[in-house]
């Protein structure tokens, strides 16, 4: 059976448990409490039974971590450039790799990518994976999960980082399933337990909630992270080599015909923005974003906005920091109108310095606000835009 | 052509909180709906199904309160429903949930293509589509933002990559998850939730899966476990300003020319 048992002999009907239960999975049927499919195993009501009556079976074999070592990074190659995020990823590992003593390895996929691997030398990786062949110059996910697959199945390494990107995202809970394995998405923070076992934290429930996620039993133990969210690795004396790997044909077979493949323009990215103004629910029209967008240039940066922004069309969807849109780190950001829901303050609490303005002083972003500004948006952005203009009052 | 939309009943609020005294979750209401991903899904099975002709099935996992999204995607134009529900698949993570979901769809058998929305609002994961693609062993394209070509044999999709976009040809049977952007959904008419007031929705229980080992379910399914919940740490170190009490706009402008943010750079 699984996960929570009732032990109905010490169970008294008293209920605690039906009121603690977020998600109303438990239910008092024919002078029993029964647990229904809702149950997302949150254990509060076993910590809230007065009589411990409620309890979580687990019985998990686990495989022999120590057959897996290695932290492998999956080094995106995309448009004849790595994404900056593998930078991050090989800094984070190399931190992890560190506390347990174990190598960094890099996987590199793709078509005359052997500059990129070069280029990666320097972050203190021990071991580079290259398979270079032209049938991999285009991202499929079938041929690229098999290349993947077989390292993996080579090397055993006991975490797997994979950028949280449109590639990343696609290509790594295949590979994970493969290997019947766990793949915890967009973490926020990552740390390694002597056991090996990874910690991953990443906020759950779709609410103002963080979760700390195991793998405890089977390896690999796949994590993916956003651009922008952990340190770039440091530059240090070259210490690994690089390994080409032959692309067999088998590795290469494909369901998926790419026909073509157009690039974006090019538009000014907020991930890669060092100032940010955002946008959110307290604008109460369209016209009033010209006003942020304006104090964003005076400060030489851009107007990004929240999701019920980009709902009502105001903005574009590519401006969108938050879980189902862009993760930013920039040195200075200045909320307006913004409340803080976690699927937002998660992608762009690393920023250096958070100015908030928002008229509800009890707004959850204040929390994490350096500087928080109770107030109208509507009286203080206008008026510090004409200050800025007029740029002698209180300028240096 | 036979289509299977995967959809998610999900919190109609993001409003969960952790009740500071006594560390348990708080949930207001259970107000709940489908997750808006899924209608993008939808409405492009419809899009198919007018052009190509064939069945739409749609199949959800949930609690028997996940019976309200199965009737709304009847209201929009669905032809069956299926809802995977057992209390044995309580606790699944990604591998689980998709594993669950894949066993599902070989029982409902005879599909050419599977939609997903691209990701739901309450995991904000994105991961369960490729998951299921990969436990049957089909190809996937994920971010479709438009539909090129559809014939009885494969589709052609252009798909959102970061810096690109890519079209690309797959053979059915596939899977594929699509952007918001693909379709304006259909709202549910009222004249189809009259003629589909008495449809039934087919239950699937453990044992309606030809996987009945219940070790490949649920919590016992799932290699990641969460070991605890908590709220985000606030900073400690901050300052606030009352415009009723002091002039935030001098504040501010002395806050960002002492950062060198403006001024003399």
């Amino acid at each position: 059976m699984a996960s929570i048992q009732v032990d109905h002999h010490k169970c008294d009907l008293c209920g605690t448990c039906i009121n603690v239960c977020p998600f109303n999975a438990i239910h008092k049927e024919n002078g029993r409490i029964t647990i229904d499919a809702a149950c997302k195993l949150c254990r509060q009501c076993i910590k809230a039974c007065p009589q411990g009556a409620i309890s979580l079976s687990q019985r998990k074999k686990s495989v022999d971590k120590s057959q897996w070592r290695g932290i492998l990074v999956y080094a995106e190659y995309v448009n004849h450039s790595l994404h900056p995020v593998t930078i991050e990823l090989i800094g984070k590992a190399s931190e992890l790799a560190e506390k347990t003593h174990m190598p960094v390895y890099v996987l590199l996929i793709g078509s005359q990518v052997k500059t990129a691997a070069v280029s990666l030398l320097p972050y203190g990786v021990d071991k580079i994976f290259v398979y270079d062949h032209e049938a991999l110059e285009h991202f499929r996910v079938d041929t690229y999960a098999q290349v993947f697959e077989s390292l993996i199945n080579e090397i055993k390494p006991s975490v797997v980082l994979v950028g949280g990107t449109s590639i990343g995202r696609s290509l790594a809970p295949r590979v994970a399933v493969r290997f019947k394995t766990g793949l915890t998405a967009d973490c926020t923070t990552l740390d390694i337990k002597d056991n090996s076992d990874l910690v991953q934290i990443r906020p759950a429930f779709g609410g103002n909630i963080m979760a700390q996620i195991v793998t405890p039993h089977t390896r690999p133990q796949f994590a993916t992270v956003r651009y922008k969210v952990m340190d770039k690795a440091k530059i240090v004396p070259i210490r690994g080599n690089i390994i080409e790997k032959k692309v067999d044909n088998q590795l290469l077979r494909s369901s998926i015909h790419v026909i073509r493949s157009t690039q974006k323009e090019k538009l000014p990215s907020i991930t890669e923005a060092e100032v940010l103004v955002v946008a959110g629910q307290g604008i109460k029209a369209k016209e009033d974003m010209k006003v942020l967008e304006q104090l964003a240039q005076l400060l030489g940066g851009q107007l990004a906005c929240t999701r019920p922004i980009v709902e009502k069309g105001w903005c574009d969807y590519t401006k969108q920091i938050g879980l189902s849109g862009r993760t930013v780190k920039p040195r200075l950001i200045i909320t307006c109108g913004v409340s803080g829901a976690i699927q937002f303050t998660a992608c762009m609490n690393t920023a250096e310095c958070v100015v908030a303005i928002n008229t509800d002083e009890n707004a959850p972003i204040f929390e994490i606000a350096h500087y928080g500004i109770v107030g109208d948006l509507y009286d203080i952005v206008p008026k510090l835009v004409k200050e800025m203009e007029g740029g002698s009052c209180y300028a240096v | 052509m036979n289509t299977i939309v995967c959809i998610k009943q999900v919190p109609g609020t993001t409003a969960v909180d952790i009740d500071p005294d006594t560390g348990v979750l708080k949930r207001d209401g259970i107000d709940s709906k489908m997750n808006p991903y899924d209608l993008y899904a939808l409405e492009t099975a419809f899009r198919l199904k007018e052009k190509l002709g064939g069945k739409i099935t749609v199949l959800t996992m949930g609690p028997p309160q996940a019976e309200a999204i199965i009737k709304e995607a009847y209201m929009m134009g669905a032809d069956e429903g299926y809802i995977l529900s057992d209390r044995r698949f309580a606790g699944s993570d990604v591998l689980a949930t998709s594993y669950t979901l894949a066993q599902g769809i070989q029982q409902i058998g005879d599909y050419d293509l599977i939609i997903c929305g691209k990701q739901t609002t309450d995991g904000d994961t994105a991961q369960v589509g490729p998951a299921i693609a990969e436990h049957l062993k089909i190809p996937h394209v994920t971010w479709v933002r438009t539909i090129e070509k559809a014939d009885t044999s494969g589709i052609v999709v252009e798909q959102n990559m970061a810096d690109s976009y890519e079209v690309v040809w797959l053979s059915y049977p596939c899977l594929i998850t699509v952007e918001k952007d693909i379709y304006t959904p259909r709202l549910p008419s009222y004249k189809k939730m009259l003629e589909t007031k008495n449809r039934t929705i087919q239950y699937l229980d453990l044992n309606a899966l030809s996987d009945t080992d219940e070790n490949h379910y649920g919590l016992h399914g799932s290699p990641t476990q969460v070991e605890q919940v908590f709220q985000p740490q606030s900073r400690t170190e901050h300052i606030v300003w009352d415009s009723r009490k002091t002039d935030c706009v001098v504040q501010l402008h002395d806050l960002l020319s002492r950062e060198k943010f403006i001024g003399g750079k």
